[in-house]
């Protein structure tokens, strides 16, 4: 089963990213081979829509389970709607946040844990 | 004519300039048109206070998907540059918020999947007030699309009139809809920092757009000189300056035009519009 973690970096070493639309790249492993794949996110300077893209970009790679520290509305709801699992609240390195999956530390979440990252963290000129 | 006010920072008093402008010209018998294309917070109309003689919905164009004949092969997620559309294996998701209206999804779908609908974002009163003609637009509560809305107020522009047009605050994209096409810009600004700040936004902008502008400050002291400076180094003119005085404030803040109340100012907004016409031409 592929797992699509939001990440700073390229390897299993590289921190978490706790964003998920804007992170830098996602670590896409997989839990059955043990192989992971580093994919740059095409959506992290996105006008809007980041979250979407990036959700489209982990679901087209056969990611069956999402990873991140925060998620926001319009991603959290295509990832329900693509009926990929959602774990929220990672922190330290992907190896971490892979070994905290598989021992049952992560949380699920049933919904956003975030506003749309654009709007909230983001200072936007008006 | 057409003036636009428009400012960088906002809450530095378009909406007054524009309508005191308008409301003094008027009273010395100019042909007046006032357009408050502000349309995420329009306020002109608290001042004019016009009888409403027609109200029109606005809408916008955004496609809908014929699940029956979609095959969710995602060419229209590849086409959409505002990340509007998701597709998964067996579902299509379209987020309206984030719809510019192309039609490029529609345009591409290789199995004709996509037709495009209507989808109402706001509406346009139109009226008169103290003999001016006016309109002005309301963005529905929670879009965020206004240049269609903004677009569709332009329409109503009466070029045997002068018209003016308050702007939204900023530089962006709405702003640029309301500033473009414009004779000439009044930039309102304050003087603190942030005024200024934004005002060199403004000034850039326009430098883009090859629009002729002046200054106005507002609430003006005498304790903050930068803007003088700015203005002096950059060769730009200061028009007007209304200080910063507790009647004007009281005035505003009951709804009321203050040169309704202080006539004095009408002749003042009478050789503003005299200036602007001079650097104008």
């Amino acid at each position: 089963m592929k797992i699509a973690i939001s990440s700073m970096g390229n390897d299993l070493s590289s921190q978490v990213d706790p964003r998920f639309g804007r992170c830098q790249e996602f670590i896409i492993f997989d839990s059955e081979t043990l192989e992971f794949e580093a994919i740059p996110n095409e959506a992290i300077n996105a006008a809007g829509g980041a979250g979407i893209k990036a959700a489209q970009l982990v679901v087209d790679k056969g990611s069956k389970v999402v990873i991140t520290g925060n998620i926001g509305p319009n991603a959290f709801n295509v990832l329900a709607g693509a009926g990929i699992n959602v774990f929220a609240g990672a922190t330290g390195t992907i190896q971490n946040a892979i070994d905290a999956y598989k021992a049952g530390k992560l949380q699920e979440v049933n919904q956003a844990t975030n506003g749309p990252g654009a709007i909230s963290t983001v200072p936007t000129y008006r | 004519m057409i003036i636009s006010i428009a400012s960088g920072k906002g809450g530095t008093g378009k909406t007054t300039i524009s309508t005191n402008l308008a409301f003094s010209l008027a009273q010395k018998g100019h042909k007046i048109q006032l357009l408050d294309c502000d349309v995420e917070e329009p306020n002109a109309h608290i001042f004019i206070k016009p009888k409403v003689e027609l109200k029109e919905t606005t809408s916008f164009v955004v496609p809908q998907i014929d699940e029956e004949k979609c095959t969710y092969c995602g060419e229209c997620v590849r086409v959409c540059a505002y990340n509007a559309l998701f597709v998964a294996k067996d579902k299509v998701m379209f987020f309206p918020q984030l719809c510019h209206s192309c039609g490029g999804c529609a345009y591409f779908c290789p199995e004709k999947a996509i037709f495009e609908t209507n989808r109402e974002i706001g509406e346009i009163e139109a009226g008169s007030g103290y003999s001016i003609e006016f309109a002005y637009g309301k963005l529905n509560i929670g879009e965020v699309m206004s240049p269609p809305l903004i677009k569709r107020l332009k329409k109503r522009i009466d070029e045997d009139k002068v018209v003016i047009i308050d702007a939204p605050p900023g530089t962006s994209c709405p702003v640029i809809e309301v500033v473009k096409g414009s004779d000439f810009c009044l930039l309102v600004t304050e003087p603190t920092p942030f005024g200024l700040n934004d005002l060199k936004l403004a000034v850039e902008m326009l430098k883009v757009l090859k629009i002729p502008f002046a200054v106005l400050i507002n609430r003006w002291n005498e304790e903050y000189f930068e803007i003088d400076s700015y203005c002096d180094k950059e060769n730009i003119s200061i028009v007007m300056r209304i200080p910063l005085e507790r009647k004007i404030a009281e005035l505003y803040s009951e709804g009321v035009l203050f040169s309704k109340e202080l006539l004095e100012w009408q002749d003042a907004f009478c050789k503003l519009f005299d200036s602007i016409e001079g650097l104008w031409k």
